[in-house]
């Protein structure tokens, strides 16, 4: 409210004009009064129609300013005008400081103490070796490589035989082989490593190829902390016209930085695989300087490629392969491997 | 293979750091497992004398040593070992002294009583593997003196490596010595053995045949007369312990000596024992027996290799291990020396089927030197003479078939191509002569692009062909001197779409709350049953243990299981899924391989079909399958009034949906209601997908339609709703069963399917005339097709 609404003497006031004006302040005057006497919107809403609206007193009066004169009629109009105008401010006013208080109120009912929810459903987790091998597959799909797969129970064939290793071979000694009762003896067994996918790949199509192939792999082990019948490994295979020793070691080391972290180097040592050769061991380095071995790799056998119908000597390349859980569960603290294949919850939902 | 750094010096000038020599080691390929610095660390050990020994008074496992250390004094000392006796010399570790292993000595008390020291075992010291007992010393030594003055310890290095089977030349010390040799650049010789022939006596007698030339090609034998048998000399004693051999008798000592130095088994007979003095190499009859040395009875097929006597008596099994009637003993006097080369497959054979190894089948089956029998002959001689025995001249020398060792042709460029190298003929043969491969260099030695005729020396059996060559050209070079280079990228590398959707079921299953498992594909007999499914799993031959020896034909046993388990630990409710394969018996009985197939199988602890139902819609919905209907109808495993077979057009069996049968959750120890879902991801990979193509998005207001029917129970309610989708036609945007109700109002076999149906179209607000229209034809549609009728 400020002195502008204060209403004024008129001046020069006709007969009864003083007697509108004196009404008029007084109309004013309760309307203010009620108007700040509104405790709701409704209320607020009642009053506003009582007081500004077609049956209120200002209304009674305006249709009297007919009975003055033109002079009395301008002041005392200008009088009323300025009444309702402060009426009607002070209503929005009101308004404003009634839906204030509503919001607070409101705001207040609605508070929530959202550290007392009850729990809904929570996220599900993917199982920590499918998530590594989710992020080897990306790592090497980055590097140019498709992913190809196969069975888990394979020939005698597929397993050894393409792979170089003869019936008897020394070599099938480092694998503990599980065979499955299934055609003939000795002819069907759970693939004891990834490798039986490259001979499907190799005999499936020509050269060129760049693959890695991930998957499930088992061994004649009893299950204990370090070691289980049933674990998980990725290979890789690279065929083409020029692929040479030297692009695997480039490609190892290029798999380590990107897997592992580019403060990370990679060396290969000579070692034994039927299935290549030159065969290499290769190892990692920690950024701290000490050596974790990861697998083994080399040139692909020209007895191999033979074994796949490819020309040895028009198509080369190279093969690597390695273990995932044990990687896996290194990486998050996991010191027994059995714990991957129990399935308890709140393993499960670590990770 | 261990090897003494001490023993590879006996052929060549080998010098420099134990770890650097290690490190050349593992990089030439024979990976250094372990290396243990003998002799060393061993400062602060002194010789003490046993007092007396006493029971300590609190504890029964230690006992309280009174030693003297020179000094007069008495020592108490608390130990755990009980060997030594009042008078014994005894290593002991002082106050302060920083054992080999890192331990510090410190004074310590132990149950109550002082320790000032520790009293040593030879493991401890670095002296041999024994942790038996404490190491008693010789007597005579000075009592406080230094131990390794006393006792001339030798510093050595004893490493342990691991041997690939492509190194039958590394199964041997001097082996190992030639390739590190090469490596470092110093001079390599086997030195002749200083031993004097003697004239033939008994040899003359000695008579050899072998009957299985194929097998066995070279067979020799040599005669010592006057062998005393004794014990070993202490100097072969001790490398023969630390190379991990058990020290027998000077005979048999020796002859394990000789096959660790130059990589050649033999085996001596009492020449006594031998009927006829002859022997015989001939494959045996099936079912022909001998007791082997370890006493167990062996018996064989025609495909091993027997040594018999002149009687044709089998008094031994070739390459792997003799009989028993014809070993040394203390009285042998005659000794008939056998070395032979025995063809590696058949020795493997035989060692694989008789579950039978020893350290001669181990380089048998790997390929021995056929050549340097003559010399181990000698050698063993030599190291035998010092007992006063002699060698007689002349040998019985058999050969059969050897392996061939035409010269391989190495093309230079061709490996210059496989290895990245830029190689030349010279440079070639410079890293195989030293090694035993005689090369010339056809042409030009300085060209990188020629021909190297290569011989394989007859210690490298494994290695045949260009490509060998090639490895061990690479081994010396250098791994690590080959340098690195990245394959040519013009290649696209991407998942398949059988990829991408299998990671997109995984994301769909997380973000519904449900974690991955990963039971083993194994299975015990009788899982199947107790999972309510057919007992027809293939069965794995040679399983370690019969809870895993059969493949799983469901992952329904194994998630199933994983809920037991976790309901089990007091975690009920729990969620998982799990995406695997199953092995089925093939339909077609020729098939080369089991019936394998991916498939994904959800378990809902604590929730019903219903929810199952839900877990299988937001599948379909990600896999984009249409047509896949859910049939009602029992499925083994599955609750039988709450099952559901997927099916897909043309009949294909996309899976099944619903709860697990009560009985199985009660063979499982389960309390709770198990929602299960199994999807076969290679029959929905056959299946027609959704191409989703774009159903433009109404911008006109849209109208609902509440239809509800009185419908008779036989009728599913996926059938009503098929029937609605249909009437609708392309009027329909969204269609929801929303309220299923049984009782009062509804007859009895009957339910009300209440739907809500939203139509609308692309270019227009539907009219009344044409939402009611919809309406009549979705009526008409579920009266007439079923046994159904709008309620009011």
């Amino acid at each position: 409210m400020t002195d502008d609404h204060t209403p004024a003497a008129p001046e020069g006031g006709g007969p009864g004009a003083d007697d509108l004006v004196a009404a008029i302040g007084r109309l004013e005057d309760d309307a203010r009064v009620r108007v700040a006497a509104a405790g709701s919107a409704d209320e607020l809403r009642a009053v506003e129609s009582d007081v500004l609206g077609k049956r209120s007193g200002f209304n009674g009066l305006r249709k009297r300013l007919g009975g003055l004169d033109a002079e009395s009629r301008r002041t005392v109009g200008k009088v009323l005008h300025a009444a309702t105008e402060a009426v009607g401010a002070a209503v929005i006013e009101r308004r404003a400081v009634l839906e204030a208080a509503q919001r607070t109120e409101q705001l207040l009912d609605e508070r929530l103490d959202l550290t007392e929810v009850l729990p809904g459903r929570p996220a599900g987790h993917l199982h920590l070796v499918t998530q590594a091998i989710q992020e080897l597959e990306d790592v090497f799909v980055g590097m140019g490589f498709t992913v190809a797969e196969g069975p888990e129970v394979e020939t005698d064939w597929n397993n050894f035989g393409a792979l170089n290793f003869p019936p008897w071979h020394p070599a099938r000694d480092m694998y503990d082989t599980l065979y499955v009762d299934f055609g003939g003896p000795g002819s069907t067994v759970l693939r004891t490593h990834t490798s039986p996918v490259q001979v499907r790949v190799m005999s499936g199509g020509p050269p060129p190829y760049y693959s890695v192939m991930p998957g499930r792999v088992f061994r004649s082990d009893t299950a204990d902390a370090t070691h289980m019948p049933v674990f998980h490994q990725i290979e890789g295979l690279v065929v083409d016209r020029d692929i040479t020793f030297a692009d695997l070691a480039g490609t190892i080391d290029a798999f380590t930085k990107a897997y592992f972290g580019g403060d990370f180097t990679s060396r290969l040592r000579p070692s034994y695989f039927p299935f290549t050769e030159p065969s290499a061991e290769f190892d990692i380095q920690r950024p701290d300087g000490t050596w974790l071995e990861l697998g083994g790799c080399g040139m692909v056998h020209p007895d191999v490629l033979r074994n796949c119908g490819i020309d040895p000597d028009e198509w080369q390349g190279f093969a690597f392969g390695f273990g995932i859980d044990r990687l896996a569960a290194a990486r998050h603290g996991v010191d027994d491997l059995r714990d991957l294949f129990t399935n308890d919850i709140r393993f499960l939902t670590q990770f | 293979m261990k090897v003494l750094l001490s023993w590879l010096r006996d052929f060549a000038p080998i010098e420099g750091d134990p770890v650097a020599l290690g490190e050349a080691l593992s990089d030439l390929g024979m990976a250094v497992e372990q290396m243990d610095l003998l002799g060393a660390g061993l400062d602060g050990i002194v010789v003490a004398r046993v007092l007396a020994t006493r029971p300590h008074p609190d504890a029964d496992k230690v006992q309280l040593v009174d030693v003297d250390t020179g000094d007069g004094q008495t020592t108490q000392i608390v130990c755990g070992a009980f060997n030594m006796a009042a008078g014994d010399l005894v290593p002991l570790a002082t106050v302060g002294t920083v054992m080999p292993g890192g331990l510090e000595i410190g004074r310590r008390k132990v149950r109550g009583e002082w320790s000032n020291g520790m009293l040593c075992s030879p493991r401890e010291l670095g002296l041999g593997d024994d942790h038996g007992g404490i190491q008693i010393l010789p007597a005579g030594l000075a009592v406080g003196a230094d131990l390794v003055e006393a006792m001339g310890i030798q510093a050595d290095v004893l490493y342990d490596l691991e041997i690939n089977p492509n190194r039958p030349d590394a199964m041997s010390v001097a082996g190992v010595a030639r390739d590190l040799a090469a490596r470092l650049g110093v001079p390599f010789t086997l030195p002749e053995p200083a031993i004097e022939e003697v004239a033939a006596s008994r040899l003359g007698s000695v008579s050899v045949e072998v009957e299985a030339p194929d097998l066995c090609g070279r067979f020799t034998a040599r005669v010592l007369t006057g062998v005393t048998v004794g014990e070993s000399d202490p100097a072969i004693a001790r490398r023969l312990t630390l190379l991990g051999m058990r020290p027998i008798n000077s005979l048999v000592d020796v002859s394990n000596y000789v096959m660790l130095e130059l990589g050649q088994p033999s085996h001596p007979y009492d020449l006594a024992k031998v009927p006829g003095g002859g022997l015989r190499v001939r494959r045996a009859r099936p079912g022909e027996t001998l007791v082997t040395l370890d006493e167990v009875e062996r018996r064989f097929t025609a495909d091993d290799l027997l040594i018999c006597d002149a009687h044709d008596r089998a008094i031994g099994i070739a390459g792997i291990m003799g009989g028993a009637d014809t070993e040394i003993d203390a009285g042998t006097s005659d000794v008939l020396l056998e070395m032979a080369w025995f063809l590696p497959i058949a020795i493997a054979k035989t060692s694989r089927r008789l579950r039978l190894r020893s350290e001669a089948s181990a380089r048998f089956e790997k390929g021995t030197d056929p050549e340097v029998i003559d010399l181990a002959h000698r050698r063993f001689a030599e190291l035998v003479a010092g007992s006063g025995s002699r060698l007689e001249a002349g040998t019985v020398d058999v050969r059969g078939d050897l392996p061939d060792r035409r010269p391989v042709t190495v093309r230079t460029g061709r490996l210059n191509r496989l290895l990245g190298t830029d190689l030349t003929g010279g440079e070639v043969a410079a890293l195989l002569e030293p090694i035993g491969f005689a090369s010339t260099v056809e042409g030009d030695p300085a060209a990188t692009d020629g021909r190297v005729a290569v011989t394989v020396p007859p210690w490298r059996y494994d290695s045949a062909t260009e490509i060998d060559v090639v490895e061990e050209v690479a081994r010396h070079h250098g791994y690590t001197k080959i340098g690195t280079h990245l394959p040519p990228a013009a290649h696209a590398g991407r998942l398949s779409e059988r990829q991408l959707e299998r990671r997109r079921l995984r994301s769909l299953l997380v973000g519904r709350g449900l974690s991955e498992a990963l039971p083993l594909p194994f299975l015990a007999p009788g899982d199947l049953a107790r999972s309510g499914l057919p007992d027809d799993g293939i069965a794995i031959a040679n399983p370690l243990v019969a809870e895993e020896s059969i493949l799983r034909t469901s992952l329904l046993p194994g998630l199933v299981r994983a809920l037991a388990t976790n309901a089990a630990r007091r975690n009920t409710g729990v969620g998982l899924w799990e995406i695997g394969h199953v092995f089925r018996r093939p339909a077609d009985e020729a098939a080369e391989l089991p019936d394998e197939r991916e498939m994904l199988g959800v378990a809902l602890g604590g929730r019903d079909a219903a929810a199952a139902v839900h877990e299988w819609r937001a599948v379909a919905e990600v896999l984009a399958v249409t047509g896949v209907d859910v049939r009602n109808e029992p499925v083994p495993g599955l609750h039988p009034t709450r099952s559901a077979r997927l099916v897909g057009p043309d009949g294909a069996p996309a899976g099944a949906v619903g709860e697990v049968d009560p009985a199985v959750l009660d063979a499982h120890g389960l309390g709770e209601r198990v929602g299960w879902l199994e999807v076969d991801l290679d029959t929905v990979a056959g299946l027609a997908r959704d191409p989703h193509t774009y159903r433009e998005v109404s911008v006109y207001p849209s109208s609902d339609i509440d239809l509800a029917f009185e419908v008779d129970e036989s009728v599913p309610a996926g059938d009503v709703e098929a029937a609605l989708r249909g009437a609708a036609g392309d009027r329909l945007a969204a269609l929801a069963l929303f309220d299923v109700y049984r009782g009062p109002g509804i007859a009895e076999g009957r339910r009300s399917l209440a739907y809500t149906l939203r139509l609308d179209a692309p270019d227009h607000t539907l009219t009344d005339d044409e939402v009611a229209a919809v309406r009549r034809t979705c009526i008409a549609a579920v009266e007439e097709r079923f046994p159904a009728t709008l309620r009011g």
